[in-house]
């Protein structure tokens, strides 16, 4: 064989290979739908979102607690996140050249990678150690935590790409600043905004590690958000990691009522980022 | 009359710098704070074991000796073996995407690997105990005497252990590692392949020349899954089997550094051991924080050299979620 044959066949050859990688990834994404969906739609009954878990040992029950804990909880970081995320968006995209801009920008990827059970541990020190006890509020606090980064980042970045001559069109019409940002560039860039805040939900939704020592977990009922409060998370966790097969039948639900969740927040963030793109290009 | 007005505004514009900083401050404050929470929280085990915390193997609660090296030991080894499982693939996957593949499939494909970031950490768990640990098992049984005898094999079958906690981790990083080294191939001009072409090389060659260029970013996105494997804790604490050892072999059951966190803070019955916990959580901290800036500058340094591409790299992780 010439020596250009061979290099062109060694090329297929890793052409080939990196097919091969793309396959390979989707087989465990396979794997995991595959049981989760199996095994969860098995296990899924109108009971699981209505009753209260039962003790060990009697069949039955369901996560009606965990549900409604973790939509509370999800919601408390939502509606401390948001806002706390926006503005700081709105505060590095008005003065991109400030000290405290590069600093918000530096700190918000920190803020990224930090693992979610150290700023499980941060919430801990913060909400739980003060009052003594677990409270949803402190879950909703971790989770916060967790969503102000994504939501800052992206706000910028989409405030960044509204033309800058809107701002000034509403600076010469005798807008203040504020005036500017909140009624005109806020909400021309909106729609992709509301994406980082999905995608935001979508990271938010599934964690469990933070919750573990602020929200806690509870077995009864409770919408009392000074007190531990059940999430769907940590109730797989315990059921998963139980002996009993009744259990694990649950935290196969539970799974998929998760994945669900999950994935709605983020096909909703595709759809709407979509939308945004054939906007703009038209 | 217009003058006063005029300095209305910049009053009014003065209040919105100072009340839109203030949010912005409470972003810096709150690593601020994790640092400062964290250090003050441990500071009980830092004065009273010093460097040794980070040397001892015993971890005994009941007599109140703290030793962390099994935990350090696990989080390495088990984000290395990952790291060396994950990275042929996920940059196979985005040379493949970003390269080779025929567009109409390229954002469909792109959609399903981000796909396996959005599959929360526990369902990973939860498949990782039912199905990973069961095949693993399996394998370790079937393995001939020979080889079960080696320092690598050795160990109980019991399926939980090291390697079922790097295969559970290295599929959890791809998607990281994929999507931002896709970034990064788009971001060397294409000038770099077409002189590659040009010179007679064939799609492989020009591909390399394209990595080399953006090599350091390459190794950035690299770091960045290194950061997620050290962090990672739900997944990792169902899977690894939970007993504080040092060991090379893969099946013998080990801990991590986030597995003991999510399993003992609760139980912490000492102001010792709370605080032996927290250092733990510290140094994690610590690690990750290097680990991300480290990366952030590197895949910084390819995607900006163009000068203001419109893209910015820093909200790849979040997109990857999406």
């Amino acid at each position: 064989m010439s020596r250009s044959s061979r290099r062109k066949a060694f090329s297929r050859f890793v052409e080939v290979l990196c097919a091969g990688a793309v396959l390979l990834a989707l087989v465990p994404l396979f794997f995991v739908f595959f049981y989760v969906v199996q095994q969860g739609f098995s296990s899924l009954n109108w009971d699981f979102f209505t009753k209260m878990p039962k003790p060990v040992g009697e069949l039955g029950g369901g996560m009606a607690n965990a549900i409604v804990g973790s939509l509370i909880i999800i919601g408390l970081a939502a509606a401390f996140a948001i806002p706390v995320g926006l503005v700081a968006g709105v505060y590095v995209s008005e003065y991109p050249k400030a000290g405290l801009a590069t600093a918000v920008r530096f700190t918000a990827d920190v803020l990224n990678g930090v693992p979610s059970i150290v700023i499980g541990i941060f919430a801990y020190g913060l909400a739980v150690l003060p009052v003594k006890h677990f409270s949803a509020l402190a879950g909703g606090l971790a989770l916060g935590f967790m969503m102000i980064p994504i939501i800052t980042r992206s706000t910028e970045e989409l405030l960044n790409l509204v033309p800058g001559s809107l701002r000034e069109g509403a600076l010469a019409l005798g807008a203040t600043r504020a005036r500017a940002a909140f009624s005109v560039m806020l909400p021309a860039a909106l729609p992709g905004i509301m994406t980082g805040i999905l995608v935001a939900l979508a990271r938010i939704a599934g964690e469990t590690a933070p919750l573990l020592f602020t929200s806690f977990s509870n077995r009864f009922f409770t919408t009392r958000l000074d007190q531990p409060m059940a999430s769907l998370t940590y109730q797989i966790w315990t059921y998963a990691m139980s002996p009993y097969d009744d259990w694990h039948r649950q935290a196969w639900a539970g799974a998929l009522v998760l994945v669900t969740m999950v994935f709605i927040f983020s096909v909703l963030a595709r759809v709407v980022t979509r939308r945004l793109e054939r906007m703009h290009r038209t | 009359m217009s003058r006063s007005s005029s300095r209305r505004r910049s009053a009014d514009d003065r209040v919105f710098r100072l009340g839109t900083g203030f949010f912005a401050l409470l972003v810096v404050l709150i690593v601020a704070g994790i640092a400062w929470v964290l250090w003050r929280q441990s500071r009980l085990s830092i004065a009273k074991f010093g460097f040794s915390f980070w040397k001892g193997t015993t971890w005994d609660p009941v007599a109140g000796d703290f030793g962390a090296l099994p935990f350090i030991w696990g989080t390495l080894y088990s984000s290395a073996l990952a790291l060396l499982i994950s990275t042929p693939i996920a940059l196979g996957i985005a040379i493949f995407l970003s390269e080779l593949s025929p567009r109409p499939l390229r954002t469909p494909l792109a959609f399903l690997t981000e796909l396996l970031a959005a599959v929360p950490s526990i369902v990973y768990g939860l498949w990782g105990v039912f199905v990973l640990v069961p095949i693993v098992r399996k394998l370790h049984v079937l393995m001939p005497d020979g080889l079960r005898k080696t320092p690598l094999f050795s160990g109980p079958p019991l399926g939980v252990g090291m390697a079922a906690a790097a295969l559970v981790l290295a599929v959890m990083v791809i998607p990281f590692t994929s999507s931002v080294a896709r970034e990064v191939l788009k971001a060397v001009p294409n000038t770099q392949r077409e002189a590659a072409y040009a010179l007679g090389a064939t799609r492989w060659e020009a591909i390399q020349a394209a990595m080399r260029y953006g090599r350091t970013g390459i190794l950035g996105a690299i770091i960045l899954g290194l950061g997620r494997a050290i962090g990672e804790t739900m997944a990792v604490t169902m899977v690894i089997g939970n007993n504080p050892q040092v060991a090379w072999s893969l099946f013998k059951p080990q801990y991590t550094m986030a597995a003991v966190l999510a399993n003992e803070f609760t139980e912490a019955s000492t102001d010792l051991y709370l605080s032996a916990l927290v250092e733990i959580g510290l140094v994690l901290f610590a690690i990750t924080l290097v680990i991300n800036t480290l990366s952030r500058l590197l895949i910084w340094s390819v995607t900006h050299e163009g000068k203001a591409k419109k893209r910015a790299p820093a909200a790849v992780p979040a997109k990857a979620a999406a």
